[in-house]
């Protein structure tokens, strides 16, 4: 259409999450009708985010700097983990701003289909600062699906055999600005199992 | 049943959804057990929205519509629930780690497009019991679950023969199976190689019969053995993690007899 690299870059548009053949060619048509002000400050940014970024050895989390800067804010309760099974799960809490301690990346959940065992969930970390002693709380924020229960379970075993730390999970139930007539079964029998006085 | 309509294949059937994975941004791959085509395996479009991922929820029972561009295509799922089991137990950690493992050894063990009528009605009553209250299916429902594996054995051809002693032909005193036949044995019968034989709790004798946990934890190390070495080892495949991980926890259960699997005190 017009040439290899016109090609490869539709090709490798193509490849990210929600994009297309067609929304690729029209993405590339675009940054390529002002390649200086479009393309190569992309192309740019891309490369430096390639190089700089990294995975957080204490917490699972992407960062320039490892640890990264939610691990080393020094006005965040280290005391409190909150356990999220990805990246995207702690970005939604912190765009909230809800949570003042800090976090564990599980990096996913207990998955027969996709294969994902104990082995494979990033819970070394969160168990060498309970080893530590310095771990008052650790908040479960997994999804409410049956893979995301199984591994709250799971962890919450694991847990167990650290005296002393409080281990909490998050509710379930009505969504704000939830309408009953709208909700699905589960969520409803969710809500009304965890109901409380008023 | 199977309606064509021009080249396309559409047929709407109740399956149950034995495991869902994410497939690219939206979508599922989605295996469903269905009463006349069995496993069934397909894609459900949208099944990452906040509905449908409450319905392709391993234990639920949802009415599928199966859509397919030729006899031999990729299948398209879509559909609505019709009994919620998984979103029941998610507070149970034993009820939910017996519908992980009934769903995850049905998904695995069984083959795609068979149909298994029986074991489909078994597997539907089994979940629909074990939906209904987590402190219940806590306390009742693992000598079901090792029932139903014995059902899964029998389906796939390697059934447990427990109705006679496999040495001196008695109906009573079975206490034993032997590993190499599949056969109950009696004590008399059993003699010497008792140690060889591995025990057979009472609750797979009779329906009234409840059992306890060890006796359930001795069920599960019956049946897993038939199922690790016939279902799974005849095709060089582990036991799934998360019948191991039932077992594991049974086990747990049964040498602390007061923690009632933990959905009493959740609750």
């Amino acid at each position: 259409m017009g040439g290899q690299e016109i090609e490869q870059l539709i090709r490798l548009l193509g490849r990210l999450p929600g994009f297309g053949p067609r929304s690729a060619r029209r993405i590339a048509l675009f940054l390529l009708r002002d390649p200086q002000a479009r393309l190569v400050p992309l192309a740019r940014a891309l490369e430096r985010a390639g190089a700089a970024v990294k995975t957080c050895s204490t917490c699972g989390n992407l960062d320039t700097v490892d640890p990264c800067h939610l691990c080393t804010d020094p006005l965040r309760d280290q005391s409190v983990v909150c356990v999220v099974e990805t990246v995207g799960d702690l970005w939604a809490l912190e765009r909230a701003g809800v949570h003042r301690g800090v976090y564990l990346v599980l990096g996913g959940t207990l998955s027969p289909l996709a294969g994902i065992g104990p082995e494979d969930l990033n819970i070394a970390p969160l168990l060498a600062r309970l080893d530590r002693g310095s771990v008052r709380e650790v908040i479960l924020a997994l999804g409410a699906t049956v893979e995301g229960a199984t591994t709250m379970h799971w962890l919450m075993d694991k847990l167990a055999s650290y005296g002393g730390v409080t281990v909490s999970r998050v509710a379930q139930g009505m969504p704000v600005g939830g309408a009953l007539d709208v909700l699905d079964d589960g969520t409803l029998a969710a809500a009304l199992g965890a109901r409380r006085p008023a | 049943m199977m309606q064509q309509g021009g080249t396309s294949l559409e047929r709407e059937a109740p399956a149950l959804v034995l495991s869902a994975a994410l497939l690219g941004e939206n979508n599922a791959r989605v295996h469903v057990l269905t009463e006349e085509n069995g496993l069934v395996r397909g894609v459900a479009y949208g099944a990452r929205s906040r509905s449908g991922s409450a319905l392709w929820q391993p234990g639920n029972l949802v009415k599928t519509r199966f859509q397919a561009r030729s006899a031999t295509g990729p299948i398209r799922l879509s559909g609505e629930l019709l009994y919620g089991c998984g979103f029941r137990l998610l507070e149970a950690p034993l009820a939910l780690a017996m519908v992980q493992s009934v769903c995850v050894l049905a998904d695995a063990a069984l083959p795609e497009g068979e149909p298994c009528r029986a074991l489909f009605a078994e597997t539907i009553r089994l979940l629909t019991f074990l939906g209904v209250d987590p402190v219940v299916s806590e306390r009742e429902g693992l000598p079901q679950v090792v029932r139903w594996e014995l059902a899964l054995l029998a389906d796939l051809g390697f059934g447990l023969d427990l109705t006679c002693c496999a040495v001196t032909g008695a109906t009573t005193g079975l206490k034993y199976v032997s590993p190499r036949s599949g056969r109950a044995v009696s004590e008399e019968g059993a003699g010497a190689w008792k140690d060889r034989l591995l025990p057979l709790p009472a609750f797979l004798l009779s329906e009234d019969e409840t059992g306890t946990p060890e006796e359930w934890l001795a069920g599960l190390r019956l049946t897993g053995y038939f199922l690790a070495r016939d279902a799974f080892g005849l095709r060089h495949r582990p036991l799934p993690a998360a019948r191991e991980r039932l077992e594991a926890r049974v086990a747990q259960h049964a040498s602390k007899p007061d923690d009632a699997g933990g959905a009493e005190e959740r609750s």
